[in-house]
């Protein structure tokens, strides 16, 4: 106990020391052919407040960067109603905008009451109205709320610009590397510096409930598996074994991590009860076995193995122990995750020199590359399915890139300074 | 985190938010020094396909017979873990070493290139590292001189992409 208790006060200290931030911009390379056009006014301010957000910005960032809207530039706005009983709907027919979404922000207490409706122009009804209270803090947080009830309402798929990412940093060369670990809301804005080490981080795996990040970090000069809370920034030490502690990945129930340890000899799955602290070994042979992934039904691990001499997926069946191979398109796949519909698996597959994000339907076994850069890793799916977050290159620099689950929109993410890579997607944290 | 104070230049101490813990490579020999093995790495960028190691102090402790070997740096070909012969007479060099200095321990440190993921390549970094392991062992070093930290892909002794970038990250370093 003692041993944890001063882990925990490293994590304080770290924590104390960290105050840098490492916002992420975005970047849109690719717009979806087939996106749905919508227009979103400027949300009517009471008064002469300023506000520090523009709602209906960040509202309309959200939707474009989903790949499935195409919000009207702001120039092309008709009339700026703010409530529907003031909106023309033949206008907005007129500009072929198929949805209308138009709010007000006024004030109330010491912060604000914001209010929106969503509007089916063609069918002139209104699909939503709310209000919400807010705060200076939270008026992003409202307006990320907002883009969740629209694209829900129009997709019937739940939103996931409320959600976070975790990713690894890094900035410097040689011996003088400092390496970062942050969360950050879904558009890379509000970045918390959660781990600051001179030795490398990575492998961030969300907690199903959101509350904790597993990693590997090698502060100590050896690999060893860390969970962190992250309110409270109390952490402890799962692993530190011989070799190789790495690829955390939690089961759906939270209460178990699948990891890859070299402790015996070759790296191989294992499977650590985490309240129990006990460890189950899943596979054995000669061979690399790694990166392993849950399916969203807890009943099977996906993870990457060299048994058949180049890197393939395998199924490991947890109720029957039994493998087997699941990809054969190409001589390189590797981490694996599974869609949260458990139907599909994200990947990274190398075809010629490329190392490429790529979906694997897993009843046909049609494989598809999604992206069209070189060199693609750790591929993280968000919670509604919609998208994959992945590393990849920009000239010399790591950056981070989103690509819709069909492939059909892209956007980057890279840092104002420095590397970014490992991102994580979390999940639903409402 | 370790806090364990650094005895580098002051100038890079303070060009750190803190001074912490042990440097990969050149720095980290067990039974530490204070302050004489000041590692003079930092120095992975000259493109010598000399990276990290080279420049360490020669950390000398009593007792000791003979000089930790110059060379700390050994390199491999694509998606391989074979010694390739150019670096046999490298590897026996530290296995006489080893041999010869009972107390000696030594870092072997896996690294790979870039391309591919992640975890699977500090997977790739440690078959490298115990390929240099099996090597020593057959030369008769004993396993409690040795231990295997393998960084995959982490810390690149070159930055960029192109197989000349590739061919300097592929390797195995001796961290005495």
């Amino acid at each position: 106990m003692k041993r944890y208790l001063t882990l925990w006060l490293g994590a304080m200290l770290m924590l104390i020391a960290a105050q840098a931030q490492a916002d992420l911009t975005i970047e849109i390379t690719r717009g979806s052919d087939r996106a749905t056009p919508i227009a979103i006014v400027p949300f009517a301010v009471e008064g002469d407040m300023s506000l520090p957000q523009d709602v209906a910005q960040v509202i309309s960032d959200d939707l474009e960067r989903s790949g499935q809207f195409a919000p009207l530039s702001r120039d092309s706005l008709i009339s700026r109603p703010s409530r529907s009983e003031n909106v023309n709907y033949r206008d907005w027919r007129a500009v072929d905008s198929d949805y209308l979404v138009v709010g007000e922000v006024a004030q109330e207490g010491g912060g604000y009451r914001v209010q929106f409706e969503l509007l089916d122009v063609y069918g002139e009804r209104r699909m939503l109205g709310e209000y919400i209270s807010s705060n200076t803090e939270q008026l992003r947080r409202t307006a990320h709320y907002i883009s969740d009830k629209i694209y829900e309402a129009i997709t019937g798929v739940r939103g996931a610009f409320s959600t976070k990412i975790a990713y690894v940093t890094s900035q410097g060369s040689g011996d003088d590397i400092r390496y970062g670990l942050y969360v950050a809301d879904a558009d890379g804005r509000n970045s918390e510096e959660i781990l600051a080490s001179n030795q490398p981080i990575l492998s961030p795996a969300w907690s199903p409930d959101g509350t904790k990040l597993a990693y590997v970090s090698f502060e100590t000069g050896r690999p060893a598996i860390y969970i962190q809370e992250l309110g409270s920034s109390r952490r402890v030490r799962a692993t530190s074994f011989p070799g190789i502690n790495g690829a955390p990945a939690w089961s759906p129930d939270g209460r178990k991590l699948a990891m890859s340890l070299s402790k015996d000899g070759q790296p191989e799955i294992y499977v650590m009860d985490v309240a129990a602290r006990s460890f189950q070994r899943l596979t054995n042979n000669s061979a690399i076995d790694t990166e392993p992934s849950w399916s969203p039904d807890g009943n099977n691990i996906v993870f990457t193995s060299d048994r058949g001499g180049e890197p393939q997926l395998y199924r490991y069946d947890i109720a029957s122990g039994q493998v087997e191979r699941i990809t054969f398109t190409g001589n390189y796949n590797s981490r694996g995750r599974y869609a949260p519909d458990g139907e599909s698996l994200f990947l990274i597959h190398r075809g010629g020199n490329e190392y490429q994000v790529a979906r694997q339907d897993l009843d046909t076994g049609r494989l598809v590359t999604l992206t069209d850069s070189r060199w693609d890793e750790s591929p993280s799916v968000a919670p509604n399915g919609s998208m994959v977050i992945f590393a990849t290159q920009q000239g010399n620099s790591g950056v981070l890139g989103a690509v819709s689950a069909d492939g059909r929109a892209s956007f980057r993410l890279p840092a104002a300074q420095g590397d970014v890579r490992e991102p994580a997607w979390s999940p639903f944290l409402n | 985190m370790q806090f364990k104070p650094y005895a580098k230049s002051l100038a890079v101490a303070l060009s750190f938010a803190f001074v912490a813990g042990c440097a990969s490579s050149g720095g980290t020999q067990d039974g530490a020094l204070d302050g004489t093995a000041g590692s003079g790495t930092g120095t992975s960028t000259t493109g010598q396909g000399m990276a990290s190691g080279q420049q360490s102090g020669t950390a000398m402790q009593a007792g000791q017979q003979g000089r930790i070997p110059d060379v700390r740096t050994i390199y491999f070909d694509f998606d391989s873990d074979q010694i390739r012969s150019e670096f046999q007479p490298v590897l026996t060099a530290h296995a006489r070493y080893l041999s010869n200095n009972g107390n000696a321990k030594v870092v072997l440190e896996g690294h790979t290139d870039e391309r591919g993921t992640r975890e699977y390549n500090v997977a790739l970094g440690e078959r490298r590292a115990k390929a240099v392991e099996r090597f020593l062992t057959v030369q008769g070093v004993s396993p409690s001189q040795f231990e295997i930290v393998s960084y995959g892909e982490e810390r690149p002794a070159v930055r960029g992409h192109g197989e000349d970038t590739y061919a300097q990250n592929r390797r195995v370093v001796f961290s005495y």
